[in-house]
């Protein structure tokens, strides 16, 4: 299949959105989306995510002031029919009147394609889909992921610009979600096309994205990699919301972070530091003189392969980690924590 | 099985006793009176080949096709506005609008005549701009407008809750593969309103039809068959007559919703 569109660079400066009751959904935000990149939106729900796409999309116009360019030129002032910009929504939006072909190739009949391309194009887009058995039937005879997948089709066969997703996949079941989502990974690379996909989960951004914007009240936290989010997360904020990360309080002293529960050796230890942060998979079970902190079991889970440990060391919350070991644990047991020096993190 | 059999029949006793003293039995009483005439069959005939009682067939049908046609696209575009754009006001207006609902067909006949009869305002006005005084009240014209006046408010509230179940995502949709706003009232307001237009239009159709306040205020000589019916009713005292013309109308309004039903409904399955 040929895709001889050139992907688009997209740049935000400025944008803020007051919406006209009042609610201020956008703080002032710069985003730079490089040509042919996936850039996920992140964070919990009602921290702007949508809003963000809208203004991408021309939805939306951000308050005055901002800026919305394509490949460096503005576009702010035009409507989203003119900006040639594909949309997939978390509701499907298939047009109930029409069957899937018909769907597909919508956009295409409204840029008068002549007929034959037309239908090439939609028996393209099917195939692409893997859904040409379904090229009849009506919207209300498809299943959740088949009527994903059309939305995805009747988006791209007009060759947009840039492909918008927002949480394409959240009403779709665990099993399929992944499935379909491995797909679209797939398929935007593929493609080359530069895409903006808005989700609130977490395993999705970091399978998906290239980059990841991870949003907060309004305002970007933190933009990365999925392994710069993760290994250096700027904020606390990003830490807890990116997987789990364990916090420890105390403080530096000899070359180690001294807590109630024991000391981690920790050289390059900035001085002023209060807290160390670490995930799960950074602690490890250790008998004596091997282990850093000890602690006493609060819950342990037993999910088969592993085991989730919930380890008071006198701290906040409870440390987490995972074990393979067979062994059963006791609730109020005492046991010793090692971690690895690799992991340890400060803000 | 069985029990369940004669417990259905027994519940569903009231409803058809219900039905074939008020329905079917009246309805086929008002067959029956229709071939009471002299002629026996002759008066249904006669709808079809006298030339006033089928030029008063063919003219209800049209001012009540005309009647529903204008009704929903004022309908349509106002409550579809009214739906969507919350200004001050916005419920006075609505609550304005629906106003008329109340009203018996005399009162319509009355308004129309204030307006577009020999004192009314357009009157007036026309002689004050032009010096042609336009009164158009006591013909089809005033009573076109007495019924689309008076079958508005039903229509409008119909087609406002359905557009309150319009998907937004639907129009954005569209709009992001390329469609202007023509193409999105056509592609995806329209039918996503359609079943509504349906409803409401059958009910503005056949009350168009039957409505009989508002012409007889206007002017008795107007020729549509509740009128019709009336003069042969109680002036020429024609009883058969008058009960052939009453059931050809039920049956014409029947089969005229009958068949946009099933045409709306293959278009829809046609098209998805
Ligand atoms: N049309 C609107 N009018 C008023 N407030 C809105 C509107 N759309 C969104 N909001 C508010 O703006 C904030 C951000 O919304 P949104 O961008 O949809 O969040 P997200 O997609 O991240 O869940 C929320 O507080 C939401 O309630
Ligand atoms: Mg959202």
């Amino acid at each position: 299949m040929t895709e001889t569109m050139k992907p688009l660079a997209i740049t935000l400066t400025g944008c803020a959105k007051t919406f006209a009751d009042g609610t201020k959904a956008l703080e002032p935000l710069d985003l730079a989306i490089n040509a042919g990149e996936t850039v996920v939106l992140l964070g919990p729900s009602g921290c702007g995510k949508t809003t963000t796409l809208r203004i991408i999309a021309g939805l939306e116009q951000p308050d005055a002031g901002g800026k919305v360019m394509f490949d460096g030129e503005g576009v702010t002032p035009l409507s989203i029919e003119k900006r040639n910009v594909g949309m997939v929504f978390q509701s499907y939006a298939l047009f109930p009147n029409m069957s899937v072909a018909e769907n597909i190739g919508y956009g295409l009949r409204l840029r008068k394609t002549p007929t034959e391309a037309l239908r090439a194009r939609v028996g393209e887009m099917l195939a692409m889909m893997r859904i040409e058995k379904l090229a009849d039937r009506r919207i209300d005879q498809l299943s959740g992921g088949q009527r994903q997948r059309v939305a995805l089709a009747r988006a791209l066969a007009v060759r947009p610009r840039a492909l918008l997703l927002d949480e394409p996949l959240t009403a779709l079941d665990a099993k399929l979600r992944d499935a379909l989502r491995i797909e679209i990974d797939e398929l935007l690379r593929r493609l080359g096309i530069t895409a903006v996909y808005v989700t609130h989960d977490q395993a999705e951004a970091m399978a998906l994205g290239d980059r990841i914007v991870v949003m907060e009240h309004g305002k970007v936290a933190q933009i990365g990699t999925p392994r710069d989010i993760y290994q250096r997360p700027a904020t606390l904020f990003v830490a807890d919301f990116i997987g789990t990360m364990n916090r420890v309080q105390g403080r530096v002293a000899n070359g180690g972070f001294v807590t109630a529960a024991g000391t981690i050796p920790w050289a390059g230890a900035p001085a002023h530091i209060t807290e160390a942060m670490f995930r799960p998979q950074d602690i490890s079970l250790a008998e004596g003189g091997d282990a850093h902190l000890r602690g006493t079991i609060a819950a342990a889970f037993f999910l088969g392969d592993r085991t989730r440990l919930a380890v008071n060391v006198g701290g906040e919350k409870p440390l987490i980690l995972e074990t393979g070991t067979r062994r059963d644990f006791k609730h109020g047991e005492t046991v010793g924590l090692r971690i690895d020096p690799h992991g340890l993190l400060s803000l | 099985m069985n029990r369940d059999g004669h417990r259905l029949t027994l519940l569903l006793l009231p409803a058809g006793i219900f039905f074939g003293a008020f329905f079917l039995l009246p309805l086929a009483q008002l067959f029956h009176i229709g071939l009471t005439g002299k002629e026996g069959w002759g008066a249904y005939t006669a709808i079809l080949t006298d030339r006033n009682y089928f030029s008063s067939l063919l003219s209800t049908l049209g001012l009540a096709a005309i009647t529903t046609v204008v009704t929903l696209m004022v309908s349509g575009l106002a409550g579809v506005f009214l739906q969507r754009n919350r200004f001050p006001g916005n419920g006075a207006l609505v609550a304005m609008l629906t106003f008329p609902l109340a009203f018996p067909g005399v009162v319509i006949g009355f308004m129309v005549i204030m307006l577009a009869g020999r004192q009314g305002l357009i009157g007036d006005i026309s002689r004050f701009l032009t010096g042609d005084k336009i009164v158009f009240a006591y013909s089809m014209a005033g009573l076109f407008m007495g019924y689309v006046y008076f079958s508005i408010p039903r229509t409008i509230l119909t087609v406002m809750a359905a557009a309150e179940k319009l998907d937004p995502k639907l129009e954005e949709a569209a709009r992001s593969l390329g469609a202007s706003t023509w193409h999105v009232v056509v592609d995806v307001i329209i039918p996503g309103l359609k079943p509504a237009f349906i409803s409401a239009g059958a009910i503005c159709f056949a009350t168009a039809m039957g409505a009989f306040g508002t012409a007889f205020t206007l002017a008795t000589r107007i020729n549509v068959l509740p009128m019709v019916i009336y003069t042969e009713f109680t002036l020429e005292a024609n009883i058969a007559m008058a009960a052939a013309l009453s059931f050809v109308l039920g049956a014409v309004t029947w089969v005229v919703l009958a068949v946009a039903r099933t045409a709306a409904g293959s278009t829809v399955a046609a098209a998805g």
